[in-house]
């Protein structure tokens, strides 16, 4: 199982300077890929963007969105942004998309909340549609286009994934709840007639510098779930050997990739959890 | 901390007495409508898991329960005036009344408040309570006051049950299934002290209707159920305790706590009787939420937040298992032709919860019974394990019950398999699958779902399929192919990067019974006429002589995915006027002309099969009873065996399956035993086990194991 590291987008404390040293680092470190989240309404760096600065100072690891709500984006437009990500940074795009869990985000972006699953669907064929047409470039640098995650939880996000894209991304959770999404994952794959097998990737929090400001931040960014922030909070990872604990459990559970994305902006944790990791 | 239980059931008294004894500074008032001595239901089950958490709890309440429960480790089923034992199953009961007198007396003993027939009608009613628990039963008044905070969902489930006692000391627990002219009843007993047995009865909302029960007083069904089991209950009675016909809703709650409030028990969700969980999870849910409380003083949210952490995945195992449970018995007529070993293994494997291992473990002779009645009735000492007991189908003799389908690769020029295809298929059976079934091999050119698709509509295509048959045969495997036209999914890109991406270059017109689009991204396709409606069961005649011709042992006509002859039989995609649209019948028109046509050129000992969707998995598509009902058309026309399948009739990904573990086995259940005819079943069975519980339980024949890379 590959490791990743999370590109502190939405902590507080962010600053432009800070990501692109945090991106530097990872790119030094034993990480294979940076991965950012989303939220439109919220003190958050937009994931594409950040993660064009992120490409400008690496090389080599893979830039990950984990997830980029897709319809509050227009297709054509996120079209174009992802192929041109793909096509600056050497073909180092996956694509995570899902459906995102918030009102208020399509409210802002004058998007649809409601039939939004069928919209996610269309959207991804029509991405791949675009990509492979010259008529609105850059071409990706990746044959076909940047690899696609689907994520989400419900069988339609199964099946989702397993017609249109090139694997799955979990929402976060204990090990064995990415393992039952992932066998899910794979039975729909199997159902859809797909050859070959899903990527799979995972995420999870984690802070080795400040587990108060890091329960803070959960508990600002996730309020919005109600009472359900308390079980994402407590989720938290703040030890070494809690971490290893769940890097284990997720390779057992077929991972491909884990990205842990950091609870605080201090570019610290990084260097810390390198040395987990080893 | 001041708290208010509402409800002085098992869970209310248990969390009330540990959370006192862990620390009796808090102040617990328990609330009830009823008086102490109330004595609805009659007795309540324990698994030994329980006991265990109960002893580690609280061992004064344990010991206490300990010389009032009945224990017993069998299950009798009494089917066809015969009684088979089953080992192993070790359960206790005790009186429900007995159970509560005794957490009454520790409640008090302790310090706790307990305050009986006083109704709360009104939250506020409760005080300043600085911690609210909701232990009130399904209706809870906590629970209805903040509804939607909650996110109640009820579903009902199951049939018509009603709860009798009775003075008949039953020595273990007792099913008791009784067919009538109305239909069948069944009865769920066990004893719970040395005098009494609980006794419920239960049957389906029309069986029940058709007896009449529905115009009957309480005294005059007690009387039926009476008449209706005189043979077990002898010179003994039944008895009544408000005892009326009820229906089942399972409860769910998204949350189970808002504010200062948390539910235990009922109030938080139900799990159906027939696996005897409901007592068993409010008790459960008490030990925990006590001890979160003593992790976490006075800090509600973690409390609550670890309580849901460590009691809702195993609450909602159990009530999914109470599902199938529930669902078996709604539905246990179906299996009245099964042979009582048969009948035996598929009671006791029910739920999901007891494979064929785990039932090994605990009762060896019923699994062997099972088996050897799976192997034809050997009577060897060496029993094969279902997985590897031959199944005949047609003529044509499966060496054993495992189906490979794998998955091939989009890489066929012309529709010729190549050494992708050959070796994928030869090494399935080589894994040791005793049929090993192709993708979708398209019947003419314009029939593949993508430019890369393989096919046999020619003497080169035979000629290809006839070296992969033979190999097949080298490994002992036999050969099926599945002949299909792809309709409106047809004129793909090859899967590789997602399914149902247009062609564009090469593109072809896609066919289909109506112009509609598989999905809003695709091209329409033309509707196909008479003329093109011959041709294509022409394509499939002369694909079954080239697939005779070339040695295969099956050919599954494709009616599924989506694909042609799916779209024909299911109202979504069939809007036609014709004679082959309309209602089912007319649906089912083309899809059974093309069944007989084949079935009229194909060797007549070779087995022909249909991959069936029998369910589209939406509102508006085709339901499971029509799957059973289009299933025993095609078997009237000769068609051996059905690989049942569901979904993909429609591009829109709302129509999609739970894939849960074995999620399609339900559906080949139905069809396999309501239709009678034999099964595959496939979809997330990935484990011998699996195979083994589901072939023994007869709710399939065969089944497709998934391909090893993703187990």
């Amino acid at each position: 199982m590959r490791i990743g590291i999370g590109l502190p987008t939405s902590t507080p404390g962010s600053t432009g300077d800070g990501l692109v040293e945090f991106a530097r680092r990872a790119e030094a470190g034993p990480f294979t890929s940076l991965g950012v989240i989303d939220r439109l309404v919220y003190d958050s760096y937009d994931p594409l963007v950040a993660l064009s600065a992120a490409a400008a100072v690496t090389t080599r690891v893979a830039l990950c969105t984990m997830i980029v709500i897709g319809p509050v984006r227009r297709t054509a437009v996120l079209a174009k942004q992802a192929a041109s990500l793909d096509a600056l940074s050497g073909g180092r795009l996956v694509l995570g998309v899902s459906i995102g869990a918030r009102r208020d985000d399509y409210d802002a972006a004058e998007a649809t909340w409601g039939n939004r699953g069928a919209q996610l669907s269309a959207q991804v064929a029509r991405l791949r549609e675009i990509w492979e047409d010259p008529a609105i470039g850059p071409a990706p640098a990746t044959p076909g286009g940047p690899r696609v995650l689907v994520g989400g939880g419900s069988g339609a996000s199964f099946l989702r994934a397993a017609r249109h894209g090139d694997g799955y991304v979990h929402g976060g959770g204990p090990p064995r709840a990415f393992a039952s999404a992932a066998d899910k994952a794979r039975a729909a794959w199997v159902e859809a007639g797909r050859p070959g097998q899903p990527a799979l990737w995972g995420q999870s929090y984690f802070t080795l510098t400040d587990p108060a400001a890091g329960e803070a931040y959960m508990r600002s960014y996730y309020g919005f779930t109600g009472g359900f922030v308390e079980r994402i909070v407590a989720g938290l990872l703040t030890t070494p050997e809690a971490i290893r604990e769940q890097i284990r459990g997720y390779a057992d559970a077929g991972c491909d990739e884990l990205v842990m994305l950091p609870a605080t902006s201090d570019p610290a944790e990084l260097d810390r959890l390198a040395e987990v990791i080893g | 901390m001041k708290i208010a239980v509402v409800g002085a059931g098992p869970a209310g008294l248990y969390f009330s007495l540990l959370s006192k004894r862990a620390d009796p500074s808090h102040e617990i008032t328990v609330y009830e409508r009823n008086p102490p001595d109330a004595t609805y239901g009659w007795g309540v089950v324990f698994s030994e898991d329980t006991l265990t958490e109960l002893r580690d709890a609280d061992y004064p309440t344990y010991l206490a329960f300990d010389e009032a429960l009945v224990r017993w480790d069998a299950i009798d089923i009494r089917y066809r005036d015969e009684v088979r034992r089953s080992y192993g199953h070790g359960f206790s009961a005790i009186s429900r009344a007995r159970l509560l007198a005794i957490l009454q007396r520790r409640a008090t003993e302790l310090g706790v408040d307990l305050r009986f027939e006083q109704e709360i009608g009104d939250l506020t009613d409760l005080g300043d309570a600085d911690l609210v628990v909701g232990a009130d039963g399904v209706r809870s008044v906590v629970r209805t006051a903040h509804e939607k905070q909650f996110g109640s969902t009820f579903d009902p489930l199951g049939s018509r049950y009603v709860w009798f006692g009775t003075d008949l000391v039953f020595d273990v627990f007792t099913f008791i299934f009784r067919p009538t002219e109305h239909g069948l009843f069944q009865v769920h007993a066990y004893p719970f002290d040395g005098r009494t047995s609980t006794f419920i009865v239960e049957t389906t909302e029309a069986v029940w209707r058709r007896a009449g029960l529905d115009e009957m007083s309480e005294e005059q069904s007690l009387a039926f159920c009476q008449g209706l089991f005189a043979d077990h209950l002898g010179d003994h009675r039944l008895l009544s305790n408000n005892s009326i016909w009820r229906t089942f809703d399972h409860l769910r709650n998204r949350s189970w706590h808002h504010q200062n409030m948390v539910l235990m028990g009922d109030a938080a969700h139900t799990a159906h009787f027939s696996i005897g969980s409901g007592t068993k999870l409010a008790i459960e849910d008490a030990v925990a939420l006590a001890k979160a409380f003593q992790a976490h003083p006075g800090d509600l949210p973690a409390a609550f937040a670890e309580y849901e952490l460590e009691r809702q995945t195993t609450v909602e195992r159990f009530q999914e298992a109470a599902t199938d449970s529930a669902r078996y018995f709604e539905q246990v007529s179906r299996y009245l032709h099964l042979d009582p070993e048969q009948f035996a293994f598929n009671l006791l494997t029910r739920s999901g919860r007891i494979t064929h291992a785990n039932l090994e473990l605990r009762d060896p002779a019923v699994v062997n019974r099972a088996d050897r009645h799976v192997d034809g009735g050997s009577a060897r000492i060496v029993t094969r394990p279902p997985y590897l007991a031959p199944v005949q189908v047609g003529d044509l003799m499966l060496g054993n019950r495992v189906v490979a389908a794998p998955v091939l690769p989009d890489t066929a020029l012309e529709g010729l398999p190549n050494d992708d295809h050959r070796d994928e298929l030869v090494a399935a059976a080589r894994d040791g699958a005793g049929l090993v079934v192709t993708d979708p091999v398209a019947v003419s050119a314009h029939a593949r779902v993508t430019s890369g698709s393989i096919g046999c509509w020619d003497g080169r295509h035979a000629e290809a399929w006839e070296r992969i048959a033979e190999q097949v045969h080298a490994e002992g495997s036999r050969l099926a192919l599945r002949l299909s036209h792809s309709g409106r999914r047809g004129a793909a890109r090859p899967r590789e990067r997602g399914v149902d991406r247009p062609l564009h270059e090469g593109a072809w017109t896609t066919l289909a019974p109506s112009p509609i689009a598989y999905a809003p991204w695709l091209p329409e396709p033309a509707e196909i006429d008479g003329q093109r409606l011959s041709d294509v069961i022409e394509d499939f005649v002369t694909a079954a002589r080239l697939a005779a011709g070339a040695g295969a042992d099956v050919i599954v006509v494709d009616c599924s995915d989506g694909y042609l002859l799916a779209s024909f039989l299911s109202p979504l995609s069939n809007r036609r006027s014709d004679e082959y649209g309309g209602d089912l019948a007319g649906r089912m028109r083309y899809p059974l002309e093309v069944v007989a046509a084949v079935r009229d050129v194909w060797p007549g000992g070779r087995p022909l099969g249909v991959r069936l969707v029998a369910d589209d998995r939406h509102r508006h598509g085709l339901t499971p009873g029509d799957g059973v009902a289009i299933a025993q058309a095609m078997a009237e026309r000769g068609v051996d065996v059905f690989d049942v399948t569901a979904g993909l009739t429609v591009g829109t990904d709302a129509a999609a399956g739970d894939y849960r573990r074995l999620y399609q086995v339900a559906l080949a259940d139905k069809v396999r035993n309501e239709a009678g005819v034999t099964t595959i079943a496939s979809g997330r069975i990935t484990t011998l086990d699996e195979v083994n519980t589901v072939v023994a339980a007869g709710r399939a024949d065969l089944c497709v194991l998934d391909p090893r890379r993703y187990r």
